[in-house]
């Protein structure tokens, strides 16, 4: 060894890089993260255990006579509909439909748009020519309009299999990540580490799975929660639309035999309100989360918060804001 | 130029495969398509209507499949798309004719609301960070989360049904007893038809909103952190012009994002419609859902396919103008 | 005097450039040309015609300044890219261009990049960027793996290696990157080690030892090193044999300390006149304007004559062979070429 300086001790680094795995630093989650990641959960609580909780099962009725819906009641919390079946429990039993394949959707969208995206952006050539030519088809075409031509002539055992309707609104949504990630996948391909990859002679296969994807996993991520909303969006709307009837009642199916009854101008409330603010609210939940992670992705546009007064806007110099007190690391001298 | 040829050529690609899309469903559907459409069918069928269905519908065994396809691409590229089966055999292409303006009044007016309120609002909100306006970003992500006609159904419910503010339906007013409206450019007509247009109007462009105000506000951050913005504030110009010098260049991606939403705006345009009985091609499209109007709903789906391509052509077109460099050749 | 490799009948011979040693040189590359396409027809010649030879246990350094392709030369002694024309010799040997020979070929020669910030995925850690080469290229296993890891952390000065081995890229500073770079092209033990400006981005306090780890391989590895900077101090200091290139194309080359001492291109001079010399006591005078030429549309003939302050006539039309000009010195330039002696006096003679 004929260094003549001494062996260097271990010394503090650069700034975390965005992607970097959190291995020995506490994250400090933003508010908005936190609020999201909650209302999500528990709706997801109410699909998986939603069926069991409900008072009534979807074919009891109070009585056979009365043809009106009834307001809330200390029996039906949530009131019946126009054959008086009760709708608390509706609800409830909708929650699943709607969660699962709005998951499901969102499930294959991510795995296509995975697909497409890094291969085309990866291989590039005529490939990449193909792949993006069929990419913006699909994001050009309104894909509900043609779903909704698809599907209604569907016998109804298929609009209960939860795959294949969750495969076929896939389709309308898997395009915008692709897009996306081919663009990320671009830029991540001249990337110094994956030349050095490559000069070791890194297959192209590990390549893609193990440098590049870990890589895209903040946009894949944001990408898979994009898509369980519009997921959500597209089966409610062909739900409402009455173009896809699941035997078990969905949120959507709730909403579009309310309007079909005319409960809107009968006032009736309690039956067209709670399934319509609980899309919202899922909706709302999956949005905060997905902004959250773009501000982890890209820390430039986070928002400052109330209590950072001091943080004044400058030109020419942008203001990253940290959370105080947020990154402990053990050992770093710095 | 020619990265205007390219897209141009794209969208023709893309048209022919939709036209192609649409010429497969109805021979793609389960079973006998003709059976089960007849089947669903409320009304008589009279012996022209059914030849002419068979012909449509591949059931007539006289024809090749290839010459079905041709001729079937002849009709729609000659704009005859058929009879409708729900309107007593109006053709296709008139119901259409009636429904068009209505929504593009609706979709068009919305987008430029939309439009000019977002960006300006995401200009400000990226040139003062933080204060107030940082948070209007998750108050218009929650607008943007909730699907179109969920949010339509809402403010349906709140301002049309509780506060009684605005009609709950309809182009313009149909019911009132005392006055019979006459479609025109006059006066009454134009103003029941902007009373109208409001809550549907709202819904669209309080969902599309949020995308212009974040999507600039970001670009705004991005863009103020250039160097020829620093300059351009050293040089002693005005705080106005330095923003204005920020903005142009902001707004380039800005407006490529949009092309990516176009096809949501006019899909949840269309769902809004339904919602509020608008009578645009949402609305049309719902009753053809409903009827099983294979024809109507051919022609709905094509016409959509074309105005989206359209208008993804035009925001083309505006990228180009506003983009110096995308017109040299790299 | 000149070396040449015996060309064929009728042509002038191909000057080789690098140390002069005896036997076969680990590394050839013969009449090395890269031409990249852009757009319509057009193309950026960005090396040309480039033969250069690296013994074992010899620093080669390529100079020059932006531009002038000596990463394009370092990139494609990898293989990473086909050149438009000319041939790689591994050890005298062809090297083929199936994907099993490529990836056979990246067991001999390994590059290390410039920026120590992005050369290393921060997804993954250290010890996992030493280990893969190692997987790649050998039998090794479990703890015999582990161990190896340590080792060689423990050959470029990161100590203790086990600590090393766990942390992740960006707990390290820019010249510990810089080595976990090096450390990785010593896994698949290489013949020849490529480095493109590898100390460019570091501090310059820091770039010593690096050099001296160089140093130290050249010696204990008997490794060929190629070491490619804009920094001719640094390549004075290093290397056995310094090549400067300029537009793509070579236009001296010779023992470092001959080349530094005394340039005998116009360019080269330049080079050394602005280099900064706390010990000159005048203002350096810089002979020669402008800026680098279009790769797209680069100047006929030799392609510094708008900048050369001796250009002739001759200089634009034809470009200059690479001429003898003192002991393993060439220089491609027509003020050394005997036909224009007396052309070439009357010039040096105005300056």
């Amino acid at each position: 060894m004929t260094s003549t300086l001494p062996t260097e001790t271990m010394t503090g680094g650069s700034p975390a890089t965005p992607a970097a795995p959190a291995r020995r630093r506490r994250r400090h989650y933003p508010i908005k993260v936190q609020v999201g990641a909650g209302i999500t959960l528990f709706f997801i609580l109410i699909a998986i255990f939603g069926p069991e909780l409900a008072p009534h099962s979807a074919a009891w009725v109070a009585n056979t006579t009365n043809g009106t819906p009834q307001p809330p009641s200390g029996s039906n919390w949530l009131g019946t509909d126009n054959t008086q079946h009760d709708l608390y429990s509706a609800l409830l039993l909708g929650a699943r439909s709607t969660l699962l394949i709005s998951f499901v959707a969102g499930a294959f969208a991510t795995v296509l748009s995975v697909a497409m995206g890094v291969t085309s952006g990866y291989v590039g050539g005529v490939t990449d020519e193909v792949m993006s030519i069929i990419t913006n088809i699909f994001l050009a075409l309104p894909g509900l309009l043609i779903l909704m031509v698809i599907l209604k002539p569907l016998p109804p055992g298929d609009q209960n299999n939860s795959l294949v309707i969750g495969f076929v609104v896939a389709l309308s949504s898997w395009a915008y990540g692709a897009r996306a990630l081919r663009a990320q996948t671009l830029t991540l391909r001249d990337q110094d580490y994956v030349v050095s990859a490559r000069v070791i002679g890194e297959r192209k296969r590990r390549i893609v799975i193990y440098e590049i994807l870990p890589n895209l996993l903040p946009i894949v991520a944001a990408s898979f929660i994009f898509t369980v909303i519009y997921g959500m969006g597209v089966y409610v709307a062909l739900c409402y639309l009455g173009v896809v009837s699941p035997a078990s009642g969905s949120w959507g199916t709730l909403l579009q035999t309310a309007q079909a009854s005319g409960a809107i101008e009968a006032n009736q409330w309690w039956w067209y309100l709670p399934p319509a603010l609980c899309i919202a609210l899922v909706g709302i939940g999956l949005a905060l989360l997905n902004f959250g992670i773009d501000e982890i992705i890209n820390p430039r546009i986070r928002s400052s918060r109330s209590k950072r007064r001091d943080v004044k806007f400058q030109l020419g110099l942008t203001p990253v804001v940290r959370p105080a007190t947020s990154t402990v690391v053990e050992g770093e001298q710095l | 130029m020619p990265l205007l040829i390219r897209r141009i050529g794209f969208y023709l690609i893309a048209a022919y495969a939709a036209i192609t899309l649409d010429f497969f469903i109805p021979r793609m559907l389960p079973g006998n398509a003709l059976s089960a459409i007849l089947t669903q069918m409320r009304g008589v069928v009279t012996p022209a209507q059914l030849a002419s269905m068979a012909a449509e519908y591949g059931a007539d065994d006289k024809q090749s499949l290839l010459s079905q396809y041709f001729t079937y691409v002849g009709h729609t590229l000659s704009g005859n798309f058929g009879l409708s089966l729900s309107h007593q055999e109006t053709p296709v292409s008139t119901v259409l004719g009636g429904d068009l303006p209505w929504t593009i009044g609706l979709i068009g007016s919305a987008t430029v609301v939309a439009f000019l309120l977002g960006t300006l609002i995401g200009i400000m909100a990226g040139w003062r960070r933080g204060g107030l306006l940082d948070a209007i970003v998750p108050v218009s992500t929650f607008f943007q989360a909730i699907p179109y006609f969920v949010l339509g159904l809402l403010l349906l419910i709140i301002f049309g049904s509780d506060l009684a503010w605005f009609p709950i339906g309809g182009g313009y007013d149909t019911t009132n007893r005392y006055v019979t409206y006459v479609q025109g450019w006059n006066w009454p007509y134009m103003s029941s038809v902007l009373q109208h247009l409001v809550l549907p109007g709202t819904t669209v462009v309080l969902a599309s909103i949020a995308g212009w105000i974040v999507g600039m506000r970001n670009m705004m951050i991005t863009t103020m952190d250039e160097d020829y913005v620093l300059v351009a504030a050293a040089k002693g110009l005005s705080r106005f012009r330095v923003i204005g010098i920020a903005a142009r260049n902001a707004i380039l991606p800005t407006i490529s994002n949009f092309t990516l939403s176009i096809s949501l705006v006019v899909t949840g345009a269309v769902l809004v419609e339904v919602v509020f009985d608008y009578p645009g091609i949402g609305n049309e499209m719902f009753n053809a859902i409903t009827a099983a109007d294979y024809p109507l709903l051919q022609g709905i789906l094509l016409v959509v396919t074309f105005a989206v391509l359209i208008a993804n052509f035009l925001a083309d077109l505006a990228y180009v103008v506003l983009d110096p460099r995308s017109r040299r050749e790299a | 005097m000149t070396d040449s490799v015996t060309p064929p009948a009728g042509t002038a011979p191909t000057v080789v450039h690098g140390p002069k040693r005896e036997g076969t040189p680990a590394l050839e590359a013969r009449g090395l040309t890269k031409h990249f396409p852009v757009g319509r027809g057009k193309v950026v010649h960005a090396v040309e015609e480039i033969s250069i030879a690296l013994p074992e246990a010899t620093v080669t350094a390529v100079v020059g300044e932006s531009g002038s392709g000596k990463s394009t030369l370092a990139r494609l002694l990898t293989g990473l890219i086909k050149p438009t024309s000319g041939e790689l010799l591994l050890d005298g040997k062809p090297v083929g261009t199936s994907a099993k020979a490529l990836r056979a070929y990246t067991s001999d020669v390994h590059l290390v990049l410039q920026d120590p910030f992005s050369s290393l995925n921060s997804a993954h850690s250290v010890g996992y960027h030493i280990e893969r080469p190692l997987k790649l290229h050998s039998d090794v296993r479990g703890a015999e793996l582990d161990a190896k890891v340590v080792e060689l952390l423990d050959r470029v000065s990161l100590s203790p290696g086990a600590e090393f081995a766990a942390k992740y890229p960006h707990e390290l500073s820019g010249g510990q990157r810089q080595r976990v770079a090096i450390a990785r092209g010593l896994a698949v033990r290489p013949r020849v080690l490529l480095a493109d400006e590898p100390v460019s981005m570091l501090d310059v306090s820091i770039r010593l030892g690096v050099l001296n780890l160089f140093d130290g391989l050249r010696e204990d590895e008997r490794l060929a090193i190629l070491y490619v900077t804009h920094d001719i101090a640094s390549a004075r200091y290093l290397a056995d044999t310094i090549v400067v290139m300029y537009a793509g194309q070579v236009v001296e080359s010779g023992p470092a300390e001959q080349i530094t001492d005394a340039p005998q291109h116009p360019y080269t001079q330049l080079l050394l006149s602005a280099a900064p010399d706390p010990a000159r006591d005048q203002a350096p005078e810089l002979r020669g304007s402008g800026s680098p030429p279009s790769l797209v549309n680069p100047p006929s003939g030799c392609r510094f004559h708008p900048r050369c302050p001796f250009a002739m006539a001759v200089c634009k039309e034809q470009a200059p062979p690479s001429l003898p000009v003192g002991t393993d010195q060439v220089a491609a330039c027509w003020l050394h070429s005997p036909e224009h002696k007396a052309e070439a006096d009357a010039v040096s003679a105005q300056i």
